[in-house]
Formats: C-alpha cells, sequence, structure tokens
C-alpha cells in the first residue's frame, strides 16, 4: 500500500494513524479532519474544560514531540469518496480536491442531533466538538437557570457541571428512566438519583414540543404543556453516525458503516473505526455502534491489522464495551452489554448510599458489571468479563 | 530509605498493593512472577493506578484509561501524556520493599542550584 488515508482526525483516526506505523506501515499517511484543530481529547468537554478548570493544551491528544510522518489535511472535510478496484480510492475534499489512497480508515464519528429551531435561537446549544464547548461555557459563565434536553451521560455531565457553577438547572428526559439504553431500568433509575441528591430537578416521561424565544431561547415547552423558563438550553439528546458523505459510495451503511469484527467494511481495502462504525459484535450477534471513547481508542489497531494484512490476519477479539462518566464528584462505570441480561443484583455496597457494584446476568452468566463509585471492585470485574468473554470467542 | 512494602506470599500474581508514602507509590505482581514499583497516581487525573488493570508489564489507569509501562513508567496510551516515576523493588527474605527514586522536581532543583 503505497499511501493510506484516515478520514477523520479525532481520538478513532489518530489511534488507526498510530497503529498504522506501529504495526510498520512506512507508506504515505494522510490525515483529514473536518474541525481545524488537532486531535483532542472530547470527555474533558462536559466536564473539566465546561467548568473552566483545564485549559484547550491539556486535551491534546497528541505527545509532545510526535511524529507520525503524516500529511495533515485540517478544517476541510470529506464530501464523497469514489471507490474503485481494491488498489485505489479516492476521497472527495470540501475544497475541491481529492485524495487518491489505496487503503482508507474511516474514522468519521458522529454528529449531536438537535431539536428543530435550535439553530435560530441564541442559549441553544449540542456539545460535541470543542467549538460546541467554547460556545456553551461563555452561556454557562452567565448564569441563571439551565434546561437540558436528555437525560443521557451527556446531559447528566453538563448538569453536573453546571450546577457545581451555580446554576439552576433542570433536566427533561423522554424516558421513564434516564439512562435505561444503556444501563437498562432499574440501574438507570439508581444512577440518576444523583441528580435529586446535588439540587437539580429531574422531569421525565415527558418529550419536547417547543423551544420558545425571540433572538434568545426564553423557555423549552413540554408535551404536557408545561413551560420552564430558560436562560440557556443544552439539547443531549444521541447522535448520528458520520457518514452522509458516504452515501453512493458501495459502502453497506446502516446506522452507521457496517464492518465485521474486525473493522473490515464490504469493500476491500476499506476500513471503518469509532463512533461511525457498526461492529459486528459476536457476543451479542448482531452489528452495534459503540460510541465511546475506549471503543476507539483500542479498535482502530484490530482494524489497521485487518487492513495492512489484505483481511487475511485475525486479530483478536475486542475487550468488551466499557465507559465511564463522571457526575455529581461520582464515578460511574459499566463494562459489557446491558441489554443481553435477563437480571442484574446489587452484589456489593449499596445505592442508598451511592457506592454499589452491580453485575448483570444472562442465564446465570455474567455479561455486564456496573460501579459507581467502587472502582477497584470494578476493574476486576471487567477482567472477569473480558476474560469470560474471549473464552467464548474462542 | 527503605519501605517495607508486603510480604510476597501476600501478594498474588495479578494483584496490586498501595503504599500510602507520600506521593503514595503502587507495587505490582505481574503473572510472570515480577514486581514492580510506580507512582500509584496517575499523571492525566486523580486515580489510583493500583485499582487499575495489569496486563503483562503494563498498567491501564482505572478511570480514563491510560496505560503506563511498569518497567520504564512511561505512557503507552493516552490520554495520559507525562510518565510516572518508577522506583527500585528489593525482595529480601520473602518480603517485598521499596527503594523511592527522589522526585524529579527535587532534582531539577538540585541540578539549578548547582549551575
Amino acid at each position: 500500500m503505497k499511501t493510506v488515508a484516515v478520514v477523520g482526525a479525532s481520538l478513532a483516526g489518530l489511534s488507526a494513524a498510530r497503529s498504522l506505523r506501529e504495526q510498520g506501515y512506512d507508506g504515505r499517511l494522510v490525515l483529514i479532519g473536518g474541525e481545524p484543530h488537532r486531535p483532542y481529547d472530547r470527555p474533558p468537554l462536559s466536564k473539566e474544560f465546561l467548568a473552566g478548570e483545564i485549559d484547550e493544551d491539556a486535551l491534546a491528544l497528541e505527545a509532545e514531540g510526535e511524529d507520525l510522518a503524516a500529511v495533515w489535511e485540517l478544517g476541510v472535510r470529506a464530501v464523497g469518496l469514489d471507490t474503485g478496484s481494491w488498489a485505489e480510492h479516492h476521497v472527495r475534499l470540501a475544497d475541491g480536491r481529492s485524495v487518491r489512497a489505496h487503503g482508507i480508515v474511516i474514522a468519521t464519528g458522529a454528529a449531536a442531533r438537535t431539536l428543530p429551531a435550535s439553530e435560530r435561537l441564541d442559549g441553544v446549544h449540542v456539545l460535541r466538538t470543542l467549538d460546541d464547548a467554547r460556545a456553551l461555557r461563555a452561556d454557562l459563565a452567565r448564569g441563571g437557570r439551565l434546561v437540558v434536553v436528555g437525560g443521557g451521560f451527556i446531559g447528566a455531565e453538563v448538569a453536573s457541571t453546571a450546577r457545581r457553577l451555580g446554576l439552576d438547572v433542570t433536566v427533561v428526559e423522554a424516558a421513564p428512566t434516564p439512562l435505561a439504553g444503556p444501563l437498562g431500568t432499574q440501574m438507570g433509575s439508581l444512577v440518576s438519583r444523583l441528580h435529586a441528591d446535588h439540587g437539580v430537578r429531574l422531569l421525565c416521561g415527558t418529550g419536547v414540543r417547543a423551544l420558545a424565544g425571540t433572538g434568545r431561547v426564553e423557555a423549552v415547552v413540554l408535551d404536557d404543556g408545561r413551560r420552564l423558563g430558560a436562560d440557556t438550553v443544552v439539547v443531549g439528546v444521541g447522535a448520528r453516525p458520520g457518514t452522509d458523505w458516504l452515501a453512493g459510495s458501495g459502502l453497506d451503511l446502516d446506522d452507521g458503516v457496517r464492518c465485521d469484527a474486525a473493522g473490515r467494511t464490504n469493500i476491500p481495502g476499506i476500513v471503518a473505526v469509532g463512533d461511525c462504525a457498526a461492529w459486528y459484535e459476536p457476543a451479542v450477534g448482531a452489528h452495534r455502534r459503540v460510541e465511546h471513547w475506549t471503543g476507539a481508542r483500542e479498535r482502530p489497531a484490530a482494524a489497521v491489522a485487518a487492513l495492512l494484512s489484505g483481511g487475511r490476519g485475525v486479530p483478536e477479539p475486542p475487550r468488551p464495551p466499557y465507559f465511564w462518566s463522571d457526575q455529581y464528584g461520582s464515578r460511574i462505570q459499566f463494562a459489557g452489554y446491558a441489554a443481553e441480561a435477563d437480571s442484574v443484583t446489587v452484589e456489593e455496597g449499596a445505592a442508598a448510599d451511592r457506592s454499589f457494584l452491580a453485575v448483570y446476568r444472562s442465564a446465570g452468566r455474567p455479561v455486564a458489571v456496573l460501579g459507581l463509585n467502587q472502582t477497584r471492585l470494578f476493574t476486576r470485574w471487567r477482567r472477569r468479563l473480558a476474560t469470560a468473554e474471549a473464552r467464548t470467542a474462542g | 530509605m527503605k519501605i517495607p512494602a508486603c510480604r510476597l506470599a501476600d501478594l498474588p500474581r495479578g494483584e496490586a498493593c498501595r503504599l500510602d508514602s507520600d506521593p503514595p507509590i503502587a507495587v505490582f505482581h505481574t503473572e510472570d512472577g515480577e514486581v514492580y514499583a510506580i507512582d500509584d497516581t496517575c499523571t492525566h487525573q486523580d486515580a489510583s493506578l493500583s485499582d487499575g488493570w495489569l496486563e503483562g508489564c503494563e498498567v491501564e489507569c482505572p478511570l480514563h484509561a491510560s496505560k503506563f509501562d511498569l518497567r520504564t513508567g512511561g505512557v503507552d496510551s493516552p490520554p495520559a501524556k507525562r510518565p510516572v516515576r518508577t522506583h527500585q523493588v528489593l525482595v529480601e527474605d520473602g518480603m517485598v520493599y521499596v527503594l523511592p527514586s527522589p522526585t524529579p522536581c527535587a532534582a531539577v532543583h538540585r541540578a539549578e542550584g548547582r549551575a
């Protein structure tokens, strides 16, 4: 392979570029990033960066003096992909240029979902990028009333940070319980009690009908007719994969780029990693888009191995999905697949103490583990899960 | 200074213990039977590496997944960018001792003082 293009210059793209060099690829390497920034870390955007505790330098993902011998194309989006024979593809860029490459790593992430009218009102934010975080930080500094639409992890972290900054905070969640998707109803309900502990209102079971205001947002109008006065609104209602630019490329797209268990797409010479990729998960027997930092960090090594071996290499199965969230001074950690479970039990600590470890089981077999302020025990259980899974896959 | 850590027999392979020194030090017993000591606090954010995931000669921070090489203290995986200090380990009569390194900051100050 003479040229490999990595499309997307966030954690997954950078990890792929590093893996290429670590695995001995010494050809031309082009990194294409839609944002103008060097690769940066996103988890602090809803926490320490938003609170003003760390600056932009602290977000940098590259080590000092790190040199991947790459051509960086930053601040220019990829707008199309012309897939040719196995030997050659073309990535079309927004400025009219095109990058010819023999191998392609797709790492274009995901974009925040918005609400209708979000764009025409000041004071309404999503939080996905550094620029989003800068804008939100400036608005939070005004104080006042914050309404967070969506009780997922981003929404909860923003609520936690804003509360600490002294704002009056309300979280609105359409589902009966926040975090039911990732954690299941029972544990989602237990974990979201952190909101009330810290004086944040949580309204569940009602959607948002409209955002009201002229020029600047003034209120959030709920489906049940209630009207919540707001100086700032954050919309945290999930993300959609950044795959629009791949329409017509011949790639199999279905809520993300569909890949096998090593990130290979249906077109030779093209792999996909990170939030835009739906890898086949042997543990659940289905394709899943895993929007977690750890997956974006770890999985590119497997995808790059598959790419460089021409599809012959069989990388080790990835570890079970893992994510963490820091809210209200509490540490939430989760690994595995909650949806697979038919039971969940608290095995250590107590929910009332906001410190517990819960194990999810399917037919008696552990499939996931959740820790709230139980770091050490969580690590041990996460390890047991990974070992059990490796045995199953092997 | 030679700090007694624990009896080797009390630290199974794959496990770690934490010394409440200043700063705290983590002692790891790898699956291969080696014993290493590094600063316990991750250089990225306040987390205890002795609570982390030990694999081979590498520990992964339990909080944000930074990885450190136990032999060199070097960062193998972001988001951490700065290495942790390593410390010498002695095993005598079944007892594990740690010989703490002088802090890098102190070393720099001394060097500047001499200059």
